[in-house]
């Protein structure tokens, strides 16, 4: 009846996990009391839950992504104090198979819950903005691609109360993924989840492409986009075409573990090695999804805080093609040690060193545009330098694991471990840091406390180098990846080190909310009542903090890039006529509940299929096609602004200060 | 996207990319383009599994042994002429023409659903003989692969009969129009890849 | 009468404000019937070099997509079709990525495997 469900796998004698349990559903239901206590559940469904409102979205991911940071981040701090206590014939406090789902977990939830709606929050709030229209191509389609991901986020925090977690790493290769070696229900958590938010991820692909390729204000041609327009261009593109090789390849170990196929299984005639090939092929890109839109980012707040046009732009824009085209074709320097022949690894080595060559024309162009400006030394630009000197190093490590011969002695060693944090931590969260206090106040009308900014900064940067310093050295002196001991007792004050580092790093993610809070407190001292609190170059400042659901009342002609900065020259140096203002009613997508019901099916369907509950598989596939075909005949599906809501936003596009 | 009402009015020479936003049609199109591109991308890494793995029949039947070229002609042409008659049936909506699009919408059901009786065949005369999907990883490669086409081509007709019920519900209006279109495009491109199929595995077989 | 130009490119296929002869169509149709009847033949027959078969096949089935993209897509490289062309472009590359870097690697990779017989013995 509850297939292979039953009391059984809730894990009543792992202590940690259900303090964890206790802690955690005490925490959801003390909030959701406070929400039903003051009412505001009509407020969230109408304003956040059904909203279409890409800005809407893109915080609510952003939300996500902070809240899964804190998961993730507490695997990372519970695996360096394992490693700082389990040296030589001490057993450390996390039993083997333990510690085989933590790092799982931590990898899965890192690049997919917390990297990817982080990165994906940010261009959906942004991008609309910038490229000044109303709102993305699928406004609808937004909204399911959350909710999706919102699923995929439900799954795998279930798996650790109730089952168990994949044991094979966040990629999970066979033969130890396939069903003769991972029997549990640990893997099957791990692939339905990732399917039903890799579909949301795809959807999101498709929706922002289209928005950047189609619906552009007038005039803006596309060398007229800001560079962040590019970069996300190139990310989007990235995930349209890597996506489906993550769907059909787990699809291919699906079928391998449902259905007695043999795709990557050791017998008749099944080859993993295919799997590592097909995952790479998609997981290589994949960085670099998480990473373009940060150098946009980077990009825009160099140029605002140095008061200077980004130098380059076409190179940039060359720059950005690229290494979205090149990214394609490095990826078999992850698997370098499987055995290929000297020819194929050197193609793909040399392949991986030409990528780093139009990064480094990026990182030039943000030097060259900070020479010369007047730099404003705001958060932003704090984690801007942070980043330069960080990815800059991880960078060089990884040209340097590009050349086969040293790969084969660092591969899934500590050091391979140390340079993708170095990068990702350094490229990817340090932007979304920057991207996170640069359009907060565009998002809620009032600007973050700068100096606990800092701090947080300084946590971050201190608290990396910290932590992952020691595993190069510890990978140079042969510690492989993944160790939930070792016997090396030489090791043992590095890794000592290393945790120190996670604690330090613990303080800045404290700070941040710590942050979020006093400026909430504090919003009426910092407010941003011009719309424009960081003197911008780009469309998304010429409207008030926070933009009306309708963004722009009268759609922005464009005649060159940077427009607003362009605008704001030019009519502080004539009389500008100011165009007539806009008189009648909008259109908009009206809200809508069809994402959050249609996630809701996909999280019973996936869980169903990782149970083997035949029956609310089928309760799950109905329900969500049933939501679908009622929305498919959906016909008043706009709403109508009347025009004197309209009016009260009406502003001209540029405001002297009075 | 409704540009606030205006009517945006460009002087010659102005190229497209500068025009403002496309109307919702071309905004439809193109995002459902790329996600035919997608598929297209999924079907080829299901081709790459079939290519490396087509040899590794584990001393089991081989593509050889199995494949009758004659069916294979036949379900191709079923589907070729399929998207022939959606061809017209995409024009008819153009003309808001009812009755030919019931004419040549239910003609492309038939047609694609004797291409999937013909395909169901094949698959429980293979299973029957003892060579069903688990029984090899060239087998798995192979159901997975033409299984797959045959999952969109099913999903496909069943998309087409929910069509024809919102044309008779809702009649023509630009929403109805689109989907149709997109259809139209979802169908050809299960025809492309067919071309593949038919090519790499039935007609690669030595 | 030329085109109404719209904003951003049309989209791919058949369009609501123009249609497309249902010539192109029929036109379509027989050249995908020929190429088809070609590729059945080019799989059975002896009059042809037996290495160079594999290499008619794709060219045949190439040709074939591209009659497809041509005359049932309306697919060109028309500036009013550039987007619906390069992404169409952008996906190919790539598919062949996909299905021909595969190929070479595993290719690669199953040749630089041990012998069975050998990797057996180590089991013992």
């Amino acid at each position: 009846m509850l297939g292979r469900l039953s009391l059984a796998a809730i894990p009543f004698d792992q202590p940690i996990v259900m303090v964890t349990c206790g802690t955690v559903g005490a925490v959801l239901v003390t909030v959701m009391a406070l929400v039903t206590f003051k009412g505001w559940w009509p407020y969230l469904w109408r304003e956040w839950i059904t909203s279409v409102d890409h800005k809407r979205i893109g915080v609510m991911y952003m939300i996500l992504a902070l809240v899964m940071l804190v998961r993730g981040f507490s695997d990372a701090i519970m695996m360096r104090s394992q490693q700082a206590l389990a040296a030589g014939h001490a057993a450390g406090y996390l039993p083997p198979e333990h510690f085989d789902q933590i790092f799982s977990a931590h990898g899965t939830i890192m690049i997919f819950f917390v990297a990817m709606p982080f990165v994906i929050g940010l261009m959906n709030f942004a991008l609309p903005l910038q490229l000044g229209v109303r709102d993305v191509a699928f406004p609808m389609l937004n909204s399911v691609s959350f909710w999706l991901t919102a699923a995929g986020v439900l799954l795998v925090n279930l798996s650790l109360f109730v089952g168990e977690f994949a044991r094979t790493g966040w990629l999970a290769y066979p033969p130890l993924s396939e069903l003769a070696y991972s029997p549990g229900v640990g893997v099957d958590y791990y692939l339905w989840s990732l399917q039903i938010s890799g579909l949301g991820t795809l959807l999101s692909g498709i929706n922002l492409t289209t928005t950047i390729l189609k619906l552009r204000a007038p005039g803006m041609g596309y060398m007229r986009m800001p560079v962040f327009c590019w970069t996300a261009l190139a990310s989007n593109l990235l995930i349209v075409a890597a996506f489906p090789v993550l769907t059909a390849t787990f699809g291919m170990l699906l079928l391998d573990r449902y259905c007695g196929f043999h795709f990557f299984t050791n017998d008749l005639g099944g080859n993993p090695m295919m799997y590592i090939n097909l995952i790479w092929i998609w997981g290589h890109p994949e960085v670099y999804i998480l990473i373009l839109p940060c150098f946009g980012v980077f990009s825009e707040v160099v140029a605002t805080f140095s008061g200077k046009p980004l130098f380059g732009y076409r190179s940039m824009v060359l720059a950005t093609m690229a290494i979205c085209v090149l990214s394609f074709m490095v990826w078999l320097h992850h698997f370098f040690t499987m055995g290929a022949s000297a020819g194929v690894n050197g193609f793909f080595g040399i392949m991986s060193m030409v990528i780093a060559v139009p990064t480094g024309v990026k990182v030039f162009n943000w030097l060259f545009t900070l020479y010369g400006g007047r730099v404003r030394f705001t958060v932003p630009i704090y984690w801007t330098l942070g980043f330069i000197v960080t990815f800059v190093i991880g960078g060089m490590t990884g040209v340097l694991q590009a050349i086969p011969p040293a790969d084969f002695v660092l591969h899934n060693s500590l050091f391979l471990i140390a340079h993708f944090h170095n990068v990702i931590i350094g490229g990817v969260v340090f932007g979304v840091m920057a991207g996170y206090n640069y359009w907060f106040p565009k998002a809620f009308g009032f600007k973050l406390n700068e100096p606990l900014g800092k701090a947080v900064f300084w946590c971050w940067f201190v608290g990396f180098y910290l932590a992952f310093m020691p595993l190069y050295a510890l990978g140079l002196m042969g510690a492989t990846r993944r160790m939930q001991h070792y016997p090396n007792v030489h090791w043992q004050p590095l890794m000592v080190v290393a945790f120190c580092g996670a604690v330090v790093i613990f303080c800045g993610i404290a700070l941040t909310v710590v942050q979020l809070a006093v400026s909430i407190r504090r919003r009426d001292r910092h407010r941003d009542l011009t719309g424009d609190p960081w003197d911008g170059r780009t469309l998304e400042w010429s409207m008030p903090s926070p933009p009306p659901a309708w963004n722009f009342t009268h759609l922005p002609r464009v005649e060159q890039p940077d427009a607003f900065w362009a605008a704001k020259q030019a009519a502080k140096s004539s009389q500008v006529p100011e165009r007539p203002g806009y008189s009648g009613p909008i259109h908009m997508p009206r809200n809508t509940p069809i994402g959050i019901f249609i996630a809701f099916f996909a999280f019973i369907l996936g869980f169903a299929l990782i149970w083997r509950i035949d029956w609310l598989a089928v309760i799950g596939l109905v329900g969500a096609l049933a939501v679908a075909l009622r929305q498919f005949w959906q016909t008043g599906r706009e709403v109508e602004i009347p025009a004197e809501e309209v009016a009260a936003f009406e502003r001209p596009t540029m405001r002297e200060a009075a | 996207m409704s540009a606030a009402g205006e009517v945006l009015e460009f002087g010659a020479g102005v190229p497209l990319s500068e025009q403002g936003p496309a109307p919702t049609r071309v905004v439809a199109g193109f995002g459902f383009w790329l996600f035919l591109l997608s598929d297209i991308i999924l079907f080829s890494a299901l081709f790459a599994a079939y290519a490396v793995l087509s040899g590794a029949s584990a001393d089991g039947p081989t593509a050889a042994e199995l494949f009758d070229k004659k069916h294979v002609f036949l379900e191709t042409l079923c589907l070729l002429a399929s998207s022939v008659t959606c061809g017209f049936g995409a024009l008819a909506v153009v003309r808001s023409d009812s009755r030919a699009l019931y004419l040549w919408m239910i003609a492309t059901l038939v047609l694609g659903a004797a291409f999937l009786r013909l395909e169901a065949s094949e698959f429980a005369r293979m299973v029957a003989a003892g060579a069903g999907p688990s029984h090899s990883a060239f087998l798995s490669a192979f159901f997975a692969l033409v299984g797959t086409h045959g999952l969109h081509v099913t999903l496909g007709l069943a998309w087409l009969v929910i069509m024809l019920l919102q044309a008779a519900t809702l009649g023509f209006q630009p929403m109805v129009a689109r989907r149709f279109f997109c259809f139209a495009l979802f169908w050809h491109a299960l025809d492309i890849v067919w071309i593949g199929v038919f090519t790499i595995v039935y007609l690669g077989a030595h | 009468m030329h085109p109404q130009s719209v904003p951003q490119g049309r989209a791919p296929g058949v369009d609501s404000h123009e249609a497309h002869p249902g010539r192109s169509y029929l036109i379509g149709l027989a050249w995908a019937l020929l190429l088809t009847l070609a590729s059945f033949w080019a799989a059975s027959t002896h009059s042809v070099y037996a290495p160079a078969v594999p290499v008619l096949l794709a060219v045949l089935a190439i040709a074939q997509m591209g009659v497809h993209l041509a005359f049932f897509l309306h697919i060109s490289s028309a500036p009013d079709q550039a987007n619906n062309f390069l992404a169409l472009l952008f996906g190919l590359f790539i598919s062949g990525l996909v299905v021909f870097g595969s190929l070479v690697i595993m290719t690669n990779l199953n040749h630089m495997m041990m012998p069975m017989d050998q990797l057996m013995q180590m089991q013992r």
